[in-house]
């Protein structure tokens, strides 16, 4: 199973994490804001905290950094307790959401403002701080101060900042959330390339799924304070083990009904008088349970003839969204509901196959749908 | 973090018993039989009583409220105008002159704003007296009343006068229906300063004042440079009674006012 | 309409507020005299342009001169200067801690904090003053209150010295210095704070290296708020200080009500305005730059 080619220490029982969060629960008064969250996190990993806002993890990541402190449970660090050891004297730092710079310094002294707190010499402050204005690029505005830059520089300012003190875990609080679409695109991949060259580890808090998969080498995803699913983006993708994480990552056709059989591939009834829905059994799940199907819209096929699929169902069309590159159609079967299906676009679209009001098929694979419990 | 939260707890409690301990004192001795302020002798109400027939205190107050009410009136309208000129009348000959003589009076020493105005109303031969004051009150109280309006017009967003305007109504209308409504409670705590600041007032009246006109401060102000004295005390604690109640009855006003907004926009969201 | 809003205040403070001053320079130029009103010359338009002529030469600096050679007034301003300075220290001593304390209290208690604050405020001035006169006299409340615990064997005398005076003023203007400061505070983002002690602060620390600076403006409002009218005050030198304490406010009003001499009064008026112009035009320059800074 281990591919030493890939990393994956996750995989690799001999390897010991650089964090562990045990048990960890926070309470505030009577609201539970974690409950019960175990992690291991590696060196050199790039992890994901995900999830809506007010899902814990953002109080999740302030309990690392140590701006809170767990109601039970324990937090280790390379190993070390670190119940009781105040933010300052921890070796993790943080690029907070506002990116938190001070607003008397230049971009030079907050970048310099962690050295200095270790009494570092000038000409060493001086060598780090050029190295990481080099490494964001941000050598021209050294002498600013952070009204005079723009947005993008003020987050690489904050990214310098955090990175100078060559931390062993760099948190990141939805570091790209003010950034526009365009540049937080083009910011995701250099951090990506920052972290490797820098071989810190990252902890990256988001709500945007997309920037977590695209980021993260782990993806932790939370709801109401709970651990959902931590997994590769890959898997919390393509295996989701509940409902709510399939719904979460991306877009995702949900049908209700009844477990018929369980074998290799599971069987789902789910309408009277229909053949039963074929696809991968999710978790452990038995005959006559309720549960769902979950099929991803670009999984699906569309035809005008009943296809050969043992998986189709017949509806009309009562959308398309043209996104450009694909094309939505949301599919309106007998029984009322509907269904969404995503075709590419691969040639120029002057003539659409299919049409409002066409009555058509959408039919998958035996293996591309999930059955999930409910 | 306890630490820190116990030093400014006793750090808000000695500063608040700084600032009170001194009026409750003041509060308590006016209650006081004894005709020396600092040796209790009982309780009695009798320095009220004697406050109460004394005519010229009366109609000393009488002048007070007077002054007060047309000069922060006064002041009001100005200030406003000035302020929304301030705000959102950009770059402008002469903006820099104006800005400094809204600006100057907060800080001028009241003796010299006092002195001049007096000099003024003997050279152009202004009879000294009601008139006088309030018009130099009216000249120092506009610019709070300015600085007050000024800071909650620079908050609200211009594009509510620029869609009133798009909306078809004319300069003039779009101040009256929609910035007017909208800077109200500013207007109004200007107007309750600019009464407070000349009700206040000692130098400045005393200078701009005639025989024919004397204001409480004046009148207080020529008994205490006697000393002590208990009737003082009653008119202070009447006075502070009034202010306290005020505020008081002004913030349940407005927490109410907050609360029923928030209970709205929590109905409105669900 | 902008125009006319322009217009009428302008023209207000020019005829009230400008026009006076120069009213009063022209006086301090004049000479004494017994006569209603007690200065000459007066300027007869109706006399024209002789009489102008006339009126111009008889101004003179004689008063000025009479100032710098009695060594009552040019002490009387640098005492004002000194009680001035020192008690805008007290205030800001006093009041910063308030302020932060204000800041860092919970949420729901600041409303009711900053009334208290602002309560003595609308309570008359001259009453607070007045307040003290009873605590500081030598048979006074504080005097019976440290005999009775036994710190002093003997009355102090506080009232009518230089002590009662910086009492008095930190009393009457430190919501001037805890107002502006609060404000300042209030806005600090906590998250820089946090950055600081991510960065390795210690609270300490964060507090010099980042409360303090980011603090700096309403700590300079505060003391030119306290400062500029401490500089011209009366009420408190003449009620607590007696009369060994020296302050400019206190001979200007003397000079005018009981000496009656007018031009001295306006020369000394017009000294001490241009000894605080520099802070006025200083305190002008910073709220708006802090005003720019919000917009």
């Amino acid at each position: 199973m281990v591919n030493s080619t890939v990393f994956a220490p996750w995989e690799d029982p001999g390897q010991t994490p650089l964090i562990r969060i045990e048990n960890v629960t926070k309470r505030f008064g009577d609201f539970t804001a974690i409950d019960d969250v175990s992690i291991d996190i590696y060196t050199r990993e790039f992890f994901a905290l995900l999830g809506p806002s007010g899902c814990g993890k953002t109080t999740l990541m302030r309990m690392l950094a140590g701006f809170e402190t767990p109601s039970e449970g324990r937090i280790t660090i390379d190993g070390k307790d670190m119940a009781g050891v105040p933010p300052n004297k921890r070796a993790v730092n943080m690029m907070f959401q506002s990116y938190a710079l001070f607003p008397h310094l230049t971009v030079w002294d907050n970048i310099a403002f962690g050295l200095r707190r270790d009494r570092m010499d000038k000409d060493r402050v001086a060598a780090r701080v050029e190295e990481m204005l080099k490494l964001t690029q941000l050598q021209k505005f050294a002498k600013r101060k952070p009204h005079q830059i723009s947005g993008g520089q003020r987050q690489r300012v904050a990214l310098a900042r955090s990175l100078a003190k060559a931390p062993k875990l760099l948190l990141l609080d939805e570091p790209l959330g003010a950034l526009d679409k365009k540049l937080r695109e083009e910011t995701q991949f250099e951090l990506m390339e920052i972290q490797e060259k820098t071989g810190t580890t990252f902890v990256i808090v988001t709500h945007d799924q997309e920037e977590a998969m695209t980021v993260a080498s782990r993806v932790a995803v939370m709801n109401h304070g709970k651990l959902v699913q931590v997994d590769t983006p890959e898997r919390i993708y393509e295996a989701p083990k509940s409902v709510y994480v399939a719904d979460f990552i991306g877009d995702v056709n949900l049908i209700e009904g009844l477990v018929a059989s369980v074998g290799e591939l599971a069987e789902l009834t789910w309408a009277e008088g229909k053949a039963p829905l074929i696809g991968q059994s999710g978790a452990s799940l038995k005959a006559g349970d309720e549960a769902v199907f979950a099929i991803r819209p670009e999984k699906i096929a569309i035809s005008r003839e009943e296809p050969e699929a043992r998986n189709r169902v017949r509806g009309k069309i009562v959308d398309i969204g043209y996104l450009g590159n694909l094309s939505v159609y949301h599919v309106q079967l007998p029984d009322g509901s509907y269904m969404k299906c995503e075709v590419g676009n691969r040639s120029r679209v002057s003539r659409r196959d299919y049409t409002w009001e066409d009555e058509v098929w959408l039919s998958w694979t035996d293996t591309a749908g999930l059955v999930l419990p409910s | 973090m306890n630490r820190i939260s116990s030093f400014n707890i006793v750090s808000l409690t000695l500063g608040f018993a700084f600032l009170y301990i001194p009026m409750i004192i003041l509060v308590i001795y006016s209650f006081n039989e004894s005709k020396l302020v600092t040796v209790w002798a009982g309780f009695s109400t009798k320095w009220y009583g004697e406050l109460l027939r004394n005519e010229s205190f009366l109609a000393a107050a009488w002048v007070t409220l007077k002054v007060a009410f047309f000069s922060s009136t006064l002041a009001t309208i100005l200030g406003t105008m000035a302020a929304y000129v301030m705000v959102r009348r950009g770059r402008f000959a002469g903006r820099t002159l104006f800005s400094g003589m809204i600006y100057a009076p907060l800080v001028m020493p009241e003796v010299i704003t006092g002195l001049s105005l007096l000099l003024l109303f003997i050279a152009i031969g202004l009879d000294r007296g009601v008139l006088t004051i309030v018009l130099a009150h009216t000249t120092f109280a506009m610019c709070y009343v300015s600085v007050v309006v000024s800071s909650r017009l620079v908050s609200f967003d211009q594009s509510l006068e620029e869609a009133a305007l798009d909306l078809g109504s004319t300069p003039f209308e779009a101040f009256r229906l929609v910035t007017i409504p909208i800077v109200a409670p500013a207007v109004l705590s200007g107007w309750l300063l600019a009464f407070t600041l000349s009700l206040d007032d000692l130098i400045i009246a005393s200078f701009t004042s005639g025989p024919s006109a004397t204001t409480l401060p004046m009148k207080v102000w020529s008994s205490v440079r006697l000393g002590v004295s208990p009737e003082i005390n009653a008119l202070s604690t009447i006075f502070i009674g009034i202010v306290t109640v005020g505020v008081l009855i002004a913030s349940v006003v407005s927490k109410r006012a907050i609360s029923r907004r928030q209970a709205e926009e929590l109905a409105a969201e669900s | 309409m902008k125009r006319l809003f322009t217009v009428i205040p302008y023209a207000w403070l020019i005829v009230l507020f400008l026009v006076p001053f120069a009213i009063v320079f022209k006086i301090s130029l004049s000479d004494y005299a017994v006569s209603i009103p007690p200065y000459a010359p007066t300027l007869d338009i109706a006399g024209g342009w002789q009489a102008v002529k006339d009126f111009l030469g008889e101004l003179d600096f004689e008063n000025y001169v009479f100032l710098t050679e009695d060594a009552l007034y040019w002490k009387a301003y640098l005492s004002s200067l000194k009680i001035a300075a020192i008690s805008t220290v007290l205030t800001l001593l006093v009041g910063y801690p308030i302020a932060y304390g204000m800041a860092r209290a919970p949420e729901a208690w600041r409303p009711t904090l900053m009334m208290l604050v602002i309560l003595p405020f609308w309570t008359s001035f001259l009453i607070r003053v007045y307040a003290w006169i009873g605590i500081l006299a030598t048979e006074g409340l504080l005097n019976q209150f440290l005999l009775w615990i036994g710190i002093i064997d003997a009355p102090l005398g506080l009232l009518n010295t230089p002590t009662a005076v910086y009492i008095g003023i930190v009393y009457t203007y430190l919501p001037f210095m805890i107002l502006p400061i609060y404000a300042a505070l209030d806005r600090l983002d906590p998250s820089l704070l946090e950055a600081a002690e991510d960065l390795g602060c210690s609270r300490t620390t964060a507090f010099w290296t980042v409360t303090v600076p980011l603090s700096r403006p309403g700590v300079i409002a505060g003391c030119f708020l306290v400062f500029i009218p401490a500089v011209g005050e009366v009420v408190i030198p003449s009620l607590l200080g007696g009369s060994d304490t020296l302050m400019i406010g206190k001979i200007l009003w003397e000079e005018f009500f009981s000496n009656r001499d007018w031009p001295v009064a306006s020369a000394v008026a017009t000294i001490l305005l241009l000894i605080l112009v520099v802070p006025i035009v200083l305190f002008q320059r910073q709220q708006q730059a802090a005003r720019e800074a919000e917009q």
